[in-house]
């Protein structure tokens, strides 16, 4: 089992690598010059020079690299062009709101999506599984940032009981959890509805009812062991579309997330801080895939006898 | 003798694709789906004639109002009619869909095919690539793609469709790994072909259900990012008429001119549940073997 952490770690090293290769590539395709921006059409030749060799962009593009991974590797992720502040700083400072918006969507939408394909799969080919593939399905289309602005028309503007925007009390973050979690929801609902069927076809599930034994015991024991494991899977699967998410759910309901800090650093050109919150979500994503690899790890006995063996 | 082998060839794909309609046809939902989808497409295509106003026509009516028989509905702060440009709007976003996918499916397709073909080094190197841009949200990398490169059309299809290769190139891959080996890809082979032509001609058509169902679902999703990311103001300008960028302009007016953000959010939702109903559909058309 050890080995087998060991070597899911060891695999993140390159991925990271080429991440951080890979970002840096995107962000310096951008054709506008960051000094020009950030100094404006006044600025002369001296002062732009000048400032270009402060930020470092009149050196190779691989020695930039370089010098961009080993200050990363240090935990240096540079400075805001804008605001002249630490990225890594700037990154934490905004890091709690997104935590907890992806944390209460994913509970909801585990919370909310297994029961769902359980009652699907139970109620095969009649009005509920029906109904519930359909609302899996709408769930899974619903643009979030429409369904944002409709429940935001509903509960802050229609029926005033919900602040429409911000972060701070937990009001606040009631609308934003909900429209995170809907696709997630339907992308789990469906998965635990196929990973049912499968399952209750199972020999051993046979067996377990022709041994007696009651029905509930069979779902709880027998079954949803089993129906977790592809569930977990799509759930990490899903976690980087999630991310996605979190960015378009902060910007509806102006929640100063990473998200955010990310599409405002787009706006102004401030290329440090952008590269540093993708980077910074990439990272988060291969966490919690090496996290849902390890948990899969224990669910399978399978993957433990494989490395116990070899 | 060539005659007679390509009228076999076409009898059987022509009953092959009858089979799939029947499999389909059952299907109330999927159809009802594809129906949609025309519709939506012959609106794309015959805007010019279906808008009643010019989707960039200011002061065609009253600003902000609500709707009514002239605007059925309504118009926005600038008085142009929102019917118009929600028909006009179809056009933008089926055009970035099916063009973003047509550039994942091809060079995923491409990717996937030749890596699976030849396997070894090649095999090992491109697909560590593609882990690379699955380490990286979808939506994150072409919001940074369209950063980096600037806001318009042709940006945004490329964003998108880079977002989306990973997943053709994996499909690809995968059923090109399980027809390698197999003897008609030997046989062909032996008489000589090249490469290439086994790729195109043995290989290819044997990821087409797969990569078929993928692109419709993709289509669904690459409407979604498309009108995502011009809602963030990263994708189409305005003033064309865009179904995610009319979103977020008539946000600024929820309180008073609601119509503004609701109908063409609507739209999204009625395009991408159609398109991905039709792909479920048509998945368990295809391969039949799924359906339970």
């Amino acid at each position: 089992m050890l080995r087998y952490i060991f070597k899911r770690i060891v695999f993140l090293v390159p991925v990271l690598l080429g991440v951080s290769i890979l970002i840096f590539v995107i962000i310096h395709l951008a054709p506008g010059d960051p000094a020009e921006t950030l100094l404006g059409p006044s600025a002369t030749a001296q002062d732009l020079a000048e400032l270009r060799e402060q930020l470092g962009l009149d050196k190779s593009l691989v020695l930039q690299y370089f010098t961009f991974l080993t200050n990363t590797l240090k935990g240096d992720f540079g400075r805001s062009i804008r605001t002249n502040n630490s990225v890594l700083e700037e990154l934490l400072d905004r890091f709690e709101p997104s935590l907890m918006l992806a944390i209460f969507s994913m509970t909801l939408a585990v919370a909310a999506g297994i029961p769902l394909g359980v009652l699907a799969a139970l109620r095969q080919n009649t009005w509920v599984d029906t109904l519930c593939n359909f609302v899996a399905l709408l769930g899974f289309s619903l643009p979030g940032f429409w369904l944002g602005l409709m429940l935001m028309l509903l509960f802050s503007i229609m029926v005033p009981i919900l602040p429409s925007s911000g972060y701070g009390e937990w009001k606040q973050l009631i609308m934003p959890t909900v429209v995170l979690a809907t696709n997630t929801t339907a992308v789990i609902a469906r998965m635990t509805r196929s990973s049912m069927l499968e399952v209750v076809r199972q020999d051993y599930v046979r067996t377990a009812k022709a041994k007696g034994l009651n029905g509930r015991l069979i779902l709880l024991r027998h079954i949803m062991s089993n129906v977790l494991i592809p569930v977990v899977t799509v759930v990490g699967l899903h976690f980087g579309h999630m991310l996605g998410g979190v960015v378009i759910t902060e910007t509806v309901f102006s929640i100063p997330g990473v998200g955010r800090l990310i599409i405002d650093a787009i706006r102004f050109q401030d290329y440090p801080v952008v590269q540093g919150g993708i980077l910074f979500f990439a990272f988060c994503l291969s966490l919690v895939n090496l996290g849902v690899d390890l948990i899969y790890a224990l669910l399978d006995p399978r993957i433990k006898a494989q490395y116990r063996a070899g | 003798m060539p005659v007679k082998k390509d009228a076999v060839k076409k009898d059987r794909r022509q009953s092959q694709i009858g089979e799939i309609w029947r499999r389909l046809r059952v299907n109330k939902g999927a159809v009802a789906g594809l129906c949609v989808i025309l519709l939506l497409t012959a609106m794309a295509v015959f805007a010019p004639w279906l808008a009643p106003y010019g989707p960039n026509k200011m002061n065609a009516g009253p600003r902000l109002a609500a709707s009514s028989l002239k605007h059925p509905l309504g118009t926005d702060s600038f008085g142009r009619d929102q019917l118009s440009r929600v028909i006009y709007g179809a056009r933008i976003s089926l055009y970035v869909g099916f063009i973003a996918v047509g550039i994942g499916a091809v060079c995923g397709g491409f990717i996937g095919a030749v890596v699976g073909y030849y396997g070894g080094r090649i095999d090992n190197i491109l697909m560590r690539l593609m882990d690379v841009l699955l380490a990286v949200p979808q939506t994150i990398l072409a919001i940074a793609i369209v950063g980096a490169l600037g806001a318009n059309l042709v940006n945004l299809m490329i964003a998108v469709g880079v977002s989306q290769i990973p997943r053709y190139a994996r499909i690809v891959r995968a059923s090109a790994l399980s027809v390698r080996g197999q003897e008609f890809i030997e046989a062909a082979r032996a008489i000589g072909a090249s490469d290439l032509r086994i790729i195109v001609e043995n290989i290819l058509p044997n990821c087409m259900a797969p990569i078929i169902v993928q692109s419709t679902l993709g289509v669904a999703s690459a409407i979604l990012s498309a009108a995502a990311l011009s809602f963030l103001g990263l994708g189409i300008q305005p003033p064309t008429p865009e179904w995610g960028s009319m979103l977020s302009l008539g946000r600024q007016y929820m309180r008073n001119a609601p119509h503004l953000t609701f109908y063409p959010g609507l739209i999204i939702a009625v395009v991408v549940l159609s398109l991905n109903i039709f792909g479920d559909g048509l998945r368990d058309a295809l391969d039949p073997r799924l359906r339970q």
